[in-house]
């Protein structure tokens, strides 16, 4: 029951995901960070199959940082989502990739935007998108709540709704969900919002 | 559900007198949601050649982006822009290279050739081409499509005329159809001008 949703305000750009990682009944974690800061500029974030999720969101990040090595500037967001787009078709028909992604990212001459890549590799440029069964949910409270130029408090109170409805109307939903934005000042996470606190995991 | 009607469409192509006008609808679905109320099915390829593509919108778009390669390439070579008859012969060559693992699209066609004669023709998804006099419909709304223009269909309609039976040709057929709709994009293209105008339909 994985939940990514996404829109765009006033100078920037919003993905929240769930974060739990499921194995059939079974609850490996709840803290999953499923959205990629892709370069200093671009948010990915990715809904679907958990190893296909993670080796195609890595591959993809590499990418972009090789390019920005080996030119010198950094590919632009319409860049970066083609890019996703076209490696997702070249294995549609041989070993496909079973990802959803919401390719948030800011340019200084454009702005913000965001970016629906299904998993069969359908892009569209859109104002706000989600995937998963919790999409039924959000995309109506944000077709209803959203309006262009929102600023960040409106934004956050309007992913705050989707959460609340989420949680209320969806009958395994996930416990905690992670909030990332991406402005002029670059990509970062901006909050959790959590109501299961998993055990620190002690690092070696 | 087929493959066909995972996304939605609906495109119509009409001969005039001395133009042509191509109309599509903008949802982009996926199965009974809508992701999106602002696709863009017809792509230009040249300013006299227009091709719609309904069906699964990541082939559709994957299509486009090889077709604008080959013409790309036969401007460089041929050092003019390619007759519609010729393009119609080509789009039928690449999706019969895929005979058995097609391209689920089909295409619409519609252009004026160098005498600035209307050319439209539609074919399926495996090249099978369809030439026509008249009008040219595909996607999910075909069938209601093939109703209402063989009843408003006039023979060498003027350019405004032609784009008000389109688009009441467009909307009415939509409107029979859940998968397609949220209004429609209609190009009325004459030796002189191109028009583009977006239609407010029904928005459900």
């Amino acid at each position: 029951m994985e939940c990514v949703f996404g829109l765009v305000g006033d100078g920037f750009a919003l993905v929240a995901a769930d974060s739990s990682a499921v194995n059939s009944i079974l609850v490996h974690k709840s803290n999953e960070d499923k959205i990629m800061i892709l370069d200093s500029h671009k948010l990915l974030g990715a809904s679907g199959e958990a190893g296909d999720r993670v080796q195609f969101t890595e591959y993809i990040q590499k990418n972009v940082h090789l390019y920005e090595f080996r030119n010198g500037i950094p590919l632009s967001t319409a860049a970066a989502a083609n890019f996703t787009r076209g490696e997702l078709a070249q294995a549609l028909r041989k070993s496909p990739y079973s990802v959803n992604i919401l390719l948030a990212g800011y340019d200084k001459d454009i702005g913000p935007s965001l970016y629906y890549i299904d998993y069969i590799a359908t892009l569209h440029k859109v104002d706000k998108g989600a995937f998963g069964y919790g999409s039924f949910f959000s995309l109506s409270m944000m077709d209803r709540h959203y309006h262009s130029g929102m600023s960040l408090k409106e934004a956050v109170d309007l992913v705050d709704k989707c959460i609340v409805e989420i949680r209320t109307r969806l009958v395994v939903s996930p416990p905690n969900f992670v909030i990332k934005i991406v402005d002029k000042d670059g990509a970062r996470e901006y909050a959790w919002r959590e109501t299961i606190k998993d055990a620190e995991v002690p690092t070696a | 559900m087929s493959i066909f009607e995972y996304n939605g469409s609906a495109v119509v192509a009409m001969v005039g007198k001395n133009c042509f006008a191509i109309a599509s609808d903008r949802r982009l679905g996926v199965n009974l949601q809508t992701i999106a109320t602002d696709f863009q099915r017809i792509y230009k390829i040249h300013d006299k050649l227009y091709i719609g593509l309904s069906g699964l919108a990541t082939d559709a778009q994957t299509l486009y982006q090889r077709l604008v390669f080959r013409h790309k390439l036969y401007q460089l070579r041929e050092e003019r822009d390619m007759k519609p008859e010729t393009f119609a012969s080509l789009v039928s060559a690449l999706l019969y290279e895929k005979r058995f693992g097609p391209y689920f699209c089909q295409p619409v066609i519609a252009g004026l050739d160098d005498d600035d004669v209307p050319f439209i023709c539609t074919m399926d998804c495996l090249g099978a081409k369809e030439l026509a006099k008249d009008f040219v419909v595909s996607g999910t709304a075909s069938e209601s499509l093939y109703g209402v223009c063989e009843s408003m269909y006039k023979p060498n309609m003027e350019s405004e005329e032609l784009f008000e039976t389109i688009s009441q040709a467009l909307l009415s057929s939509v409107d029979r159809d859940c998968l397609s709709g949220w209004g429609g994009h209609v190009l009325l293209v004459t030796p002189t001008e191109v028009v583009e105008r977006t239609l407010k339909g029904r928005m459900d």
